[in-house]
Parts: C-alpha cells; sequence; structure tokens
C-alpha cells in the first residue's frame, strides 16, 4: 500500500505563496479558505546573515484522525492510503470536523457551506500527476514523497 | 470541450513560458510550460484565472462622459470607440502635424508594434517606461560594453558566486533565473546581497550588507579598489579587449576599504572577507548589474562599477559568466519578420537625440515629455495614448503629470485593467487579458534561442480586444494599412515566418521552436566587433560621456541625510504583486491587500511606534498622505522608511484596491524632474517624506 507525503525543501523555498494560490485554483476556492499555507519565522541573525525559517503547512492526513468520527454523516473519510477527505455530497457543513481536528483543518467554502480541507489532490494523484502544490511550486522546493508500505 | 495550449503568461513581464488547460471556455489549470520549467509557476501566473474572471476589469470600450478622472464613462461599442480615437487623432495631426501624439508602453517583446503604429502615424514619439527602471543599467551598460543592458545575459547556474545589489530576485522573480541560482547555491555556489533593508532574496544569501541608501556606488568603488590591489582581475582579457584601465587604477586610489566601509555602514573585515572570497572564485563570480537602477544621483555610475568588475572578472563568454544572447543568424538561420517601421526624421518632444545625444534614441525617456508640454517646446503634444503603461502609478507626482496632461486633447488607455492614467483618460480600449488573445511571434535570445509566441486559451469572455486586432483597427482608419496590412493572426503568423521555413505547426509540440539545440558560446578569442562602442573595445573611459560633459569615473558624493522628522522613501517588489497591476487582482489581493511602512526599531522607538500601530506618511509637502500600519524591524536602514510600490491606488471600480495602502509615486512630489543627467534615469530614492504615528491609534469608543 502507497502512503503520501509532501515535503518541504526549505532551502529552496522563497516563500513565494505560489502553492497555496496553486492549490486555491485547482479547487476553485472563492476568497476566505487556504487548505494549505506558507509560514515564516521573523527575520533572525545566522552568522552574519538574517534569516528566516519557512514552513509549508497543510491537513497531516492522520493514522488516527480525530475528524473522521467527529462527523456525524460520515462524510469524513480515510481512504486506505492514509488520505483524509470530505465527501461533498455527504457533508451537511456542520463543521464538527474543524472542532474535532486539533489544528482546525476543515474550513468551510463560503461558496458551497461545506467542509474543505486537503485531499492530497487525490484525483490528481489517482490521475497519475502530483498535488497541485508540488506540481507548480516556483522552485521545485514541494516534493510528493511516497512510502510503500506491506 | 477540453484544451491544452503553450503559451506565454501575461501576469508580469517575465513572460514565463506556460502551458494552459481549459474546459468549455473555461480556464480550469495553467502551469508552467513542463518542456522549459517542469511546471513551475508562481502565484501571480496561477492568478491569470482570476484576473480573467475578474468582473472589475473594463468589459467594453470606455468614452470619458464626465470631467476627466471623475469616473464617469459611457459605454461604447468598438467602432464608436475607434472612430471617436481616430478622428480626434485625424484632427490633430491635421492642426498640431503628427508629431504631436505620444505613444508609451511598458516595453516588452512586442513594443516594435505599438512603435511600428506611431512611426507609421507620422511621429516620432514612441516611449516606454524604462526611464522608472532600467534605463540606468541601459546606459551603463552602452557606455562601456556598447550594447544595452539585454547585450548581455548571466549563466547563473554555472557560477560560483552571484552579487546582487538591491536586485531582490526571489521577489521580483523569474522563475527559470531563481531555478538556476537555487541551483548554484545548492551545489555550494555563493550569493552575495547588498541592500538597505533584508529581503527574501538577502535571506538566501550567504553574505549580506546592509548599507546606508545610496551607497551602493561606494561599495562597488571599494571592492573594485580591492580587486585592483590584490590583482584579482584577468590581465590578459584586459589586455586584449579593455581600453581606460589604468585610469581606472589612479582613480580607484583612494577608495579603501576602510573608507567604504564608512561610507556604507558596513564592517571593514567583512568587505575583505567578501573580497577574498572573489579571489577565490573568480572568474566565475557575476556582478549583476542592477534592473530597476531608477533610484539614486549616481545609480548610472554605480551600474558602470559593477560592469567593470564583470570586466575585472574577465567573465564574459565563458561558462558561469557573462554570454551575449545568440539570435537566429547565429544558428545559421534566417530570422522572423516583424511588424516595424522606420522613425520619422522629426525631433523627438523630449530632446532624446538633439538636445540629449548620449541617451538611446529608441524609447526616448518618457518623463522628460512633461516640462516640455508645459511649454509647447519644441512642440505641443495634444495626445498621448498609453499602451498598458500606467504613467500615473509608474513614475512620480502624478498631479504634475496630469497638469502636463491637461494640456492634449486626447488620452487613451489601452489595457487590460483600469490603471491610473486609464481612470484620468478620454478612451479606455479594454485589452483582452493574455488567456484570451494571440500574438504575434517573437524571437527570444539566449545561448538556445527559441521562437515563440501567446496563443489564446479561452474567447475573450467581455467585449475585449487583442493588441494586434486594436492597432489593426486603429491602422484602418487612419490609412496605415501599408504597415499593419493583416486581416487575421494566422496571416501575421505566416508572414512573419516565412524567411524561417518554419510554420505555425511547428509551435504545436512544445510551445516553442528550438533554433539551436546546444548551448551557443563564441570564441572568447575572438570577441572583436561584438563591442559597439567607438573604440570597438570595452571603454572604462568613454569618449561619449566626455562629449556629453559627463566624467567617466564619478567620485564618490555621500548622499544627504534625511532631515530631523522625515525618513527616505524606498520602495520594492514583493512576489505575489506585479506593482500596480495586480494589487486588484481577486487572488492576489487577498494574500496581500495592503502595504505597511517598514521603520528601524531605533526611528520607531523615538516616534513611538510599534509594530501594527498605524502611521502617517505624508509627502514633502503634505500635499499626499496616507495612513498605514508599521513594521518595526532592525532590518531595514534607519534612515529609510520601506514601502512595497503599486498600492494606495485611487480606482473606485477597483474596490479591493481602493485606498489600500499608502502609493510611493504620489510621495514623490517635484521628483519628476529629479533625474539622472548621466543615465536618464529617474531618481526614485532621493525622495524624503514625514512619517508621525498616527492618531487614529486610539482605543476609545465614542460611537454606540
Ligand atoms: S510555491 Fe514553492 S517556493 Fe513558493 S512558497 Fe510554496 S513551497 Fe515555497
Ligand atoms: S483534518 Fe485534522 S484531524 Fe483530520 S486528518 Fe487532517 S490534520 Fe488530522
Ligand atoms: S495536496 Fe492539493 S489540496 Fe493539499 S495542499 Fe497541496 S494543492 Fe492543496
Amino acid at each position: 500500500m502507497k502512503k503520501y507525503m509532501i515535503h518541504l525543501n526549505s532551502r529552496r523555498c522563497i516563500a513565494c505563496h505560489g502553492c497555496e494560490v496553486h492549490c486555491k485554483a485547482n479547487k476553485n476556492l472563492p476568497v476566505g479558505p487556504f487548505l494549505c499555507t506558507i509560514h515564516c519565522t521573523p527575520l533572525q541573525k545566522v552568522g552574519g546573515v538574517p534569516k528566516t525559517e519557512i514552513t509549508f503547512s497543510h491537513c497531516r492526513h492522520c493514522e488516527d484522525p480525530l475528524c473522521v468520527p467527529a462527523c456525524p454523516t460520515n462524510a469524513m473519510i480515510q481512504r486506505d492510503d492514509g488520505i483524509v477527505y470530505v465527501d461533498a455530497e455527504k457533508c451537511i457543513g456542520c463543521m464538527a470536523c474543524q472542532k474535532a481536528c486539533p489544528w482546525e483543518i476543515p474550513v468551510q467554502n463560503p461558496d458551497t457551506d461545506k467542509a474543505v480541507k486537503c485531499d492530497m489532490c487525490m484525483d490528481r494523484l489517482d490521475a497519475g500527476l502530483k498535488p497541485a502544490c508540488v506540481t507548480k511550486c516556483t522552485t521545485h522546493a514541494l516534493k510528493l514523497v511516497t512510502l510503500e508500505c506491506a | 470541450m477540453k484544451k491544452s495550449v503553450y503559451s506565454m503568461c501575461g501576469m508580469c513581464t517575465v513572460r514565463c513560458p506556460i502551458r494552459v488547460e481549459s474546459e468549455d471556455n473555461q480556464v480550469t489549470w495553467i502551469e508552467g510550460n513542463p518542456h522549459l520549467l517542469a511546471g513551475a509557476l508562481c502565484a501571480k501566473g496561477t492568478a491569470g484565472i482570476a484576473l480573467l474572471n475578474d468582473s472589475q476589469r473594463p468589459q467594453q470600450p470606455l468614452i470619458r462622459a464626465g470631467a476627466r478622472g471623475s469616473g464617469r464613462w459611457r459605454e461604447a461599442t468598438w467602432d464608436e470607440a475607434l472612430d471617436y480615437v481616430a478622428d480626434k487623432l485625424k484632427a490633430i495631426k491635421n492642426q498640431y502635424g503628427p508629431e504631436s501624439v505620444v505613444l508609451s508602453s511598458r516595453g516588452g517583446p512586442w513594443q516594435g508594434m505599438y512603435k511600428a503604429f506611431i512611426h507609421a502615424f507620422g511621429s516620432p514619439n514612441y516611449t516606454n517606461h524604462d526611464c522608472t527602471c532600467g534605463r540606468n543599467t541601459h546606459h551603463a551598460s552602452l557606455s562601456i560594453n556598447g550594447v544595452g543592458r539585454k547585450g548581455f545575459a548571466y549563466d547563473i547556474k554555472n557560477a560560483k558566486h552571484l552579487v546582487l545589489f538591491g536586485r531582490d530576485m526571489f521577489s521580483a522573480l523569474r522563475i527559470a533565473e531563481n531555478n538556476q541560482t537555487l541551483d548554484m547555491l545548492e551545489k555550494g555556489g555563493r550569493l552575495t546581497y547588498v541592500d538597505v533593508r533584508q529581503t527574501m532574496t538577502g535571506a538566501k544569501a550567504t553574505r549580506f550588507f546592509q548599507v546606508r541608501p545610496g551607497t551602493d556606488y561606494a561599495l562597488a568603488l571599494g571592492v573594485i579598489h580591492e580587486v585592483i590591489k590584490r590583482e584579482y582581475y584577468d590581465k590578459g582579457f584586459i589586455a586584449q579587449y579593455v581600453t581606460g584601465f589604468e585610469e581606472l587604477c589612479d582613480f580607484i586610489e583612494q577608495y579603501t576599504p576602510a573608507w567604504t566601509a564608512k561610507q556604507c555602514g558596513i564592517k571593514e573585515k567583512d568587505l575583505l572577507a567578501f573580497v577574498d572570497e572573489i579571489g577565490e572564485d573568480r572568474p566565475s563570480v557575476i556582478f549583476h548589474p542592477g534592473w530597476n537602477l531608477a533610484r539614486y544621483q549616481d545609480s548610472f555610475y554605480a551600474s558602470r562599477a559593477m560592469h567593470i568588475l564583470n570586466v575585472l572578472m574577465g567573465n564574459i563568454e565563458m561558462k558561469g559568466g557573462l554570454f551575449i544572447p545568440k539570435g537566429a543568424s547565429d544558428c545559421g538561420k534566417a530570422g522572423i519578420r516583424s511588424i516595424d517601421c522606420g522613425k520619422p526624421d522629426i525631433r523627438r518632444g523630449d530632446g532624446v537625440g538633439w538636445k540629449y545625444n548620449h541617451f538611446d534614441k529608441g524609447p526616448g525617456l518618457a518623463h522628460l515629455f512633461f516640462e516640455n508640454m508645459l511649454k509647447e517646446d519644441p512642440y505641443p503634444i495634444k495626445a498621448w495614448i498609453a499602451m498598458r503603461h500606467d504613467l500615473c502609478s509608474g513614475m512620480p507626482d502624478p498631479q504634475a503629470q496630469k497638469l502636463a496632461l491637461d494640456k492634449c486633447d486626447l488620452l487613451v488607455s489601452i489595457d487590460t485593467n483600469y490603471s491610473e492614467f486609464g481612470w484620468y483618460s478620454d478612451v479606455i480600449l479594454p485589452e483582452s487579458t493574455y488567456l484570451e488573445r494571440d500574438t504575434p511571434i517573437v524571437q527570444q535570445k539566449g545561448l538556445k534561442p527559441r521562437l515563440s509566441l501567446r496563443r489564446k486559451a479561452v474567447e475573450p469572455k467581455y467585449d475585449t480586444k487583442a493588441n494586434w486586432e486594436i492597432f489593426t483597427e486603429l491602422a484602418a482608419r487612419l490609412d496605415l494599412e501599408e504597415t499593419f496590412p493583416f486581416k487575421s493572426i494566422e496571416e501575421l503568423w505566416a508572414w512573419q515566418l516565412e524567411p524561417t521555413g518554419y510554420t505555425i505547426a511547428d509551435f504545436e509540440e512544445k510551445g516553442f521552436v528550438e533554433l539551436s539545440d546546444k548551448d551557443i558560446f563564441y570564441d572568447r578569442d575572438k570577441l572583436d566587433g561584438k563591442f559597439g562602442t567607438p573604440s570597438g573595445k570595452i571603454e572604462i573611459v568613454s569618449e561619449k560621456l566626455d562629449q556629453a560633459g559627463l566624467v567617466s569615473l564619478k567620485p564618490f558624493e555621500a548622499p544627504p541625510a534625511p532631515e530631523k522628522g522625515m525618513l527616505r522613501l524606498i520602495y520594492g517588489k514583493v512576489a505575489v504583486h506585479t506593482q500596480g497591476h495586480t494589487t486588484n487582482n481577486p487572488m492576489l489581493s487577498e494574500l496581500m491587500p495592503t502595504n505597511t511602512a517598514w521603520i528601524n526599531t531605533r526611528q520607531a522607538k523615538k516616534l513611538g511606534v510599534e509594530t501594527g500601530d498605524l502611521v502617517e506618511i505624508s509627502s514633502s509637502d503634505h500635499s499626499y498622505n496616507a495612513t498605514v500600519e508599521a513594521l518595526v524591524t532592525d532590518h531595514v536602514h534607519p534612515e529609510a522608511v520601506f514601502v512595497y510600490h503599486g498600492f494606495g491606488k485611487e480606482i473606485p471600480r477597483q474596490t479591493r484596491s481602493l485606498h489600500a495602502g499608502v502609493s510611493d509615486q504620489k510621495l514623490m512630489i517635484g521628483k519628476l524632474d529629479d533625474w539622472d543627467q548621466a543615465g536618464g534615469g529617474i531618481n526614485l530614492c532621493q525622495v524624503f517624506v514625514h512619517v508621525k504615528k498616527s492618531i487614529r491609534n486610539t482605543k476609545r469608543r465614542v460611537e454606540l
């Protein structure tokens, strides 16, 4: 079985925020929700050069996701390959998943009033492509890591 | 129906190669061309979809119905609007002569077409935005190398050390170049960054100099001094190709590391350590001569000094250095045809070519028109057509510009967006977005030259037209069909490609046609004739400058410090915006809706300001001011206040960006006339502004 992870090479990343927009555009999201974010720590001198630590965050696709059991309609689903996604057909927009998630990852899409979150771009993965954020990262700093599990 | 086309991005002027997918005339996916960029695209590139779908752009031609700038518009058909413009142009031509019409553009690979239009009309007055951008660098390169700033390109990937003076490349973003730089760093290469504040580029650097504003030139002089003293230069190259080296040695004597460190506010030992590195890394050290160096009174000389450093390295026409971009003829191939028309033999209205003989006559200098317009000297200017050029948000002091523009009977804006100039104009001719238009084919020079073009991904959403259509239709009304005879883009492409033997079908596979499959380098021992200077050599001392009454090796003069209560205004770029072009973009305005004022911690303390507090920034004469949040940091020089450019716009139909942030251009009162006499660029960083804590920080509550 496969498991997927997205890894940021922070030495290459230039915090251009491209990935955030690539993700939004691919999911056709309106103003409001972001499914991934780039964060820079305040500048601090390292060897005479003010540096920043850059991190990329998105849904952790937890092994034991708290969001899944919290959903009253079974709209939050964990696939065999570990991807946790929202079945929009079933979602009633109660946002119980958001409250259950330690990082409040699921957000409401104001266009549909339903929960939306990173689904690893599973439609793209299933079509043999890479996630939007990885495919279009300005500097190829984001990589899709595929772990083969027994 | 699903469709995929290769095209060129139009969100900034880098024009990265892209691939666009659409379904039922809706764009569904944009990525960097997989053959060239392996998919990479920046935020702006993806936000092209948002531009396309934005209802806050002009949707049909508009003719002014109220006073200029009042925002009262009448919707018009294309026929009506084009007839209106053509009739006015004809009347102006009859009464004042064709030279009384100016056409300005942003520049770029299609500017030949705009230039051809105005030349065919009979006016020599084509100009572009470069006086606020690369003119100093361009003229610096011309004076030394005899070729313009695009006469060299940089093989960063193979370099060992890249030195950038204020060229914040990881914010300006050229995806291919950025990846080359990151590759170089991954291979252990070094990046030295010089600026008055820290940037993303500086944060990636191996060495960072935070210098006093206006001392880039001093730093470059200090480096030249040490490089010469330690003999870190290529003697063979200098003997073969360079004149004026002796004069340089005499001149540079005085600029010691200790002097330099004092002027720039840096440590002498850091400067010496930097020169040690140059010694190790040469000749593969690239000193980027600057991009937007329309900054200080000596930016032209600073750029010359950076060019001189490259010459000293002897890094020209070699791997890991500078190279001369190659074109079709270097591949033994015939070039494409392009729409063209010779310049009418009339003196330019900006004085370039007769009053100022040391400047490139091509686009002249846009800012030199205004004073002449007011004086009607050498002749009146009665119409200004701006092709995607937003004078009023790109050049200083829009109110001063408007005084001169009021002398015109016709102001036309051809643009995809509303611009500040467009808002003040008489007619807006809406251009289709780059996703909705085909363009003529262009040649892209490089180590491996290519032919490329933009293909429409979808049909126009609104009643807009492509640039070539607009000019062709105007040309038909003005009897200029000889220059613009093409009835369709296919006809134009076929005519362009005819000498080359290629057809448009050859672009299908990858979106471009590669003219060479391997890198082309000239023989480094046979570069004679490649430098277009009077002597054919690289000239450190230029006779041409001499004739213009300018010195080649200018002594450094320290910039003035700000008066009490004032700071020097410094502007810059951010990765998520292309200046004012995108500040109203639905996706990008969400990422960054406004700008802030960066103030040094020490200064902020004096002003009683902390990060997040509102500060008032006012122009020197208090005729413009804006209130924005402060960002307090150690990483901006204490003499400076820094803001990102492109904000503070006042176009009511652009609700997202309306009054958001502060406009640097509007703070630049009287600065239209403050320009570099040697380089031609405007001194955009010689502006002092008042900064104080705003009264709006109150926590008191009076309203219910
Ligand atoms: S697109 Fe790539 S380089 Fe840009 S912020 Fe995201 S991870 Fe970093
Ligand atoms: S939404 Fe939260 S709880 Fe659910 S998988 Fe993602 S990170 Fe885990
Ligand atoms: S994997 Fe897809 S959904 Fe998840 S952050 Fe990246 S682009 Fe967004």
